[in-house]
């Protein structure tokens, strides 16, 4: 077991790289959506991506694509990461729940 | 067989379906009533996070609404569906692992003040009250127009069948009748989208319809040539702030909607939240992606088959001649000439006016498809009111029963008394949501300003800053609540009073060029203004919550309660 000062030295950083990763996946959905498809929506009406102009197909369709994308790698890699630190949450079946032992 | 026989037949086989689920998940504790005893599988709760989600307007306005707005409709496209990514990453994990019954169960103890867990309550109550009026009001509108039963019938009835399966299998019942109703709605979509595709376009596959053939260019053609607004230009019918503003308000308000929140209580643990919430979206996304498509499809097929053409040949057109009779469908010939003008609504030159809630609903019947899909579409446009009325209904029943009678007016309650209290209250919604579904007051029309708005002012700040923010406090949070929730309300009061009011004009039309539908954006950013301001210069939370906070960051258990 490990003491409560190295638990809570550990959990800073699991959370320090969740933070990380939510705030690089949150620059990619606002690029795909508030950027592409809204502020830089006149430049890429020039841009034809095959029979649609680029940014029209960023707001109609793109972006929720990536959208999902975006989703299952958050919940692939923080999936990876509460394994790398050991987090992982213990699910208790009715039998062994007698008294909550959980760790 | 009859079009009204076949939907007649499709309503009874899917209400009897969702009445049998209703009796067979009866629950018997609070914990199946308020979140499905928490065992519901990650694919299964993305389905029903789906069907609560997609409501009778998602169904059978957004295309046509779209088809209206061409580029400018992004607002509702990515406005509804980026919020599930703010949602899987900053909310639903965490609040999983807080494992409790609502939204405001975290707010109240978070902030340690049943005050603020109050407030959180009547803004539940409120969002979800203006939200399922709007339910109610489409189911009526389903059985009246495909059944010819009286709106009011078909509200009692929608009402009758909620009614049954919310009292008696609560969370659990609403779920997996969710899960079916999922599948009833999107094969009631995709197969007449499908076919008008293959038809206009060659490709049977909607969403690759729109992208890889030239319908979308051509539309745009030729409503350039009509004198309309060129279809795949954005900012036409909306300023670039506007579409902005709009589209980030309902991200914000998707985010902080307390019947989408509290579905990621109801499965097994942390993991499953994330999964669900990537499940959620691609069930979601299905309808989302095809919806444009059908935008561009119907707009086109349906110049196609006005314009130009002498009125009394398009009047013999069979679904012409039913539309015209419900008044959705307008033909005049002002000008005399016995030929159709299509042109802009606002021009003078314009002879068609079309209700926007046609082009989902004479899809099937413009692409001449067999009545059985037609009763479908019917089928499905009561799946989504009544999925969505279900899970907005529990949301409003859970903020009386549990957070104000059980944690703020009773805590001594025990299981039985809550679970009764918990029935009688989700029955009085039934009951409130049908009459203003028969009797609509003027707030209900403006669904998408109030509850986006208020759920992004109010309730998305509080419980972001309530898991990022350790140092956010009880005064901050109370006070940023209060004020996003009061200047966004009484903005949207004030810019939509001809609405709600019958003022004969707005009292004022926008705020620095933003109007009702994206203000929730600048209540939000008030709302954490505020909140940092003021917790940074009062007292930092206790103890306890800190460890609280450090609990919920975690997905491992490391203290039971």
């Amino acid at each position: 077991m490990l003491s409560n000062e190295q638990l809570s030295e550990k959990q800073r950083e699991y959370w320090k790289r969740n933070i990380r990763l939510i705030v690089t996946l949150l620059i990619i959905w606002a690029s795909v959506s508030l950027l592409a498809g809204i502020i830089l929506a006149k430049p890429f009406s020039n841009i034809m991506f095959f029979e649609v102009p680029l940014s029209f197909w960023f707001a109609q369709q793109g972006s929720i694509i990536v959208f999902i994308f975006l989703i299952f790698t958050y919940a692939i890699k923080m999936d990876r990461l509460d394994r790398e630190f050991g987090v992982e949450e213990v699910i208790l079946t009715e039998e062994k729940d007698s008294k909550g032992d959980e760790s | 067989m009859t079009v009204e026989a076949i939907t007649l037949t499709l309503v009874v086989i899917t209400f009897g379906i969702y009445i049998y689920i209703g009796w067979w998940a009866k629950v018997k504790d609070t914990s199946n009533f308020f979140v499905a005893g928490k065992e519901i599988p990650a694919v299964a709760n993305g389905a029903a996070i789906a069907a609560d989600w997609m409501s009778a307007a998602s169904f059978i306005s957004m295309a046509g609404l779209i088809s209206f707005l061409g580029y400018d409709g992004t607002i509702y496209l990515m406005g509804w569906t980026g919020g599930y990514v703010l949602l899987a990453l900053l909310l639903a994990p965490y609040l999983r692992k807080f494992g409790r019954y609502t939204v405001p169960d975290f707010i109240g103890d978070r902030y340690y003040s049943n005050g603020t867990r109050a407030v959180a309550a009547i803004a539940t109550i409120f969002i979800s009250l203006t939200y399922v009026a709007g339910q109610m009001r489409g189911v009526g509108i389903v059985f009246s127009r495909y059944l010819q039963v009286d709106i009011t019938m078909g509200v009692v009835i929608g009402m009758a069948i909620v009614a049954f399966f919310a009292v008696l299998g609560g969370m659990k019942g609403i779920t997996w009748t969710q899960v079916i109703q999922y599948f009833v709605l999107i094969i009631a979509i995709i197969i007449p989208a499908a076919a008008i595709s293959l038809k206009l376009t060659g490709i049977p596959i909607p969403q690759a319809g729109l992208t890889f053939s030239d319908i979308a260019q051509r539309l745009s053609q030729l409503q350039v040539d009509l004198g309309m607004t060129e279809y795949l230009a954005p900012f036409q019918n909306m300023s670039g702030l506007n579409v902005f503003a709009v589209t980030l308000a309902l991200m914000l308000g998707t985010a902080g909607l307390p019947h989408v929140i509290v579905r990621f209580y109801t499965v097994k643990d942390v993991r499953s939240a994330r999964w669900s919430a990537g499940w959620a979206l691609i069930f979601i996304a299905l309808l989302y992606t095809v919806a444009p498509a059908i935008g561009v499809f119907a707009k086109y097929n349906l110049i196609n088959t006005f314009n130009d053409q002498p009125i009394e040949q398009v009047r013999e057109i069979s679904w012409v001649e039913k539309w015209e009779e419900t008044g959705l469908l307008g033909l005049d010939d002002k000008n005399g000439d016995g030929i159709l003008n299509f042109a802009e609504d606002t021009s003078p030159q314009n002879e068609v006016t079309i209700d926007p809630d046609i082009i989902v609903l004479s899809t099937p019947e413009v692409a001449q498809l067999s009545p059985f899909i037609i009763a479908l579409v019917a089928a499905g446009g009561l799946a989504a009111a009544l999925s969505t009325a279900s899970g907005l209904l529990l949301a409003m029943s859970s903020a009386v029963s549990h957070d104000l009678y059980y944690r703020i007016f009773k805590p001594g309650a025990n299981e039985q008394q809550r679970l009764k209290v918990g029935r009688i209250m989700i029955f009085l919604a039934v009951l409130v949501a049908g009459y203003f579904g028969i009797h609509p007051p003027g707030f209900v029309g403006e669904v998408v300003a109030f509850a986006f708005g208020i759920a992004a002012a109010s309730l998305f700040p509080a419980i972001l800053l309530g898991i990022f923010d350790k140092r956010m406090n009880r005064e901050g949070a109370t006070w940023g609540i209060l004020v996003g929730l009061i200047f966004t309300v009484s903005m949207i009061l004030l810019m939509r009073s001809v609405e709600i009011f019958g003022t004969e004009s707005q009292i004022i039309e926008s705020f620095l060029g933003i109007n009702a539908q994206g203000i929730g954006v600048v209540g939000a950013i008030l709302n954490f203004v505020i909140s940092f301001i003021i917790s940074r210069s009062t007292q930092a939370p206790p103890e306890e919550i800190s460890q609280m906070v450090e609990d919920v960051r975690v997905p491992k258990v490391t203290k039971k309660e």
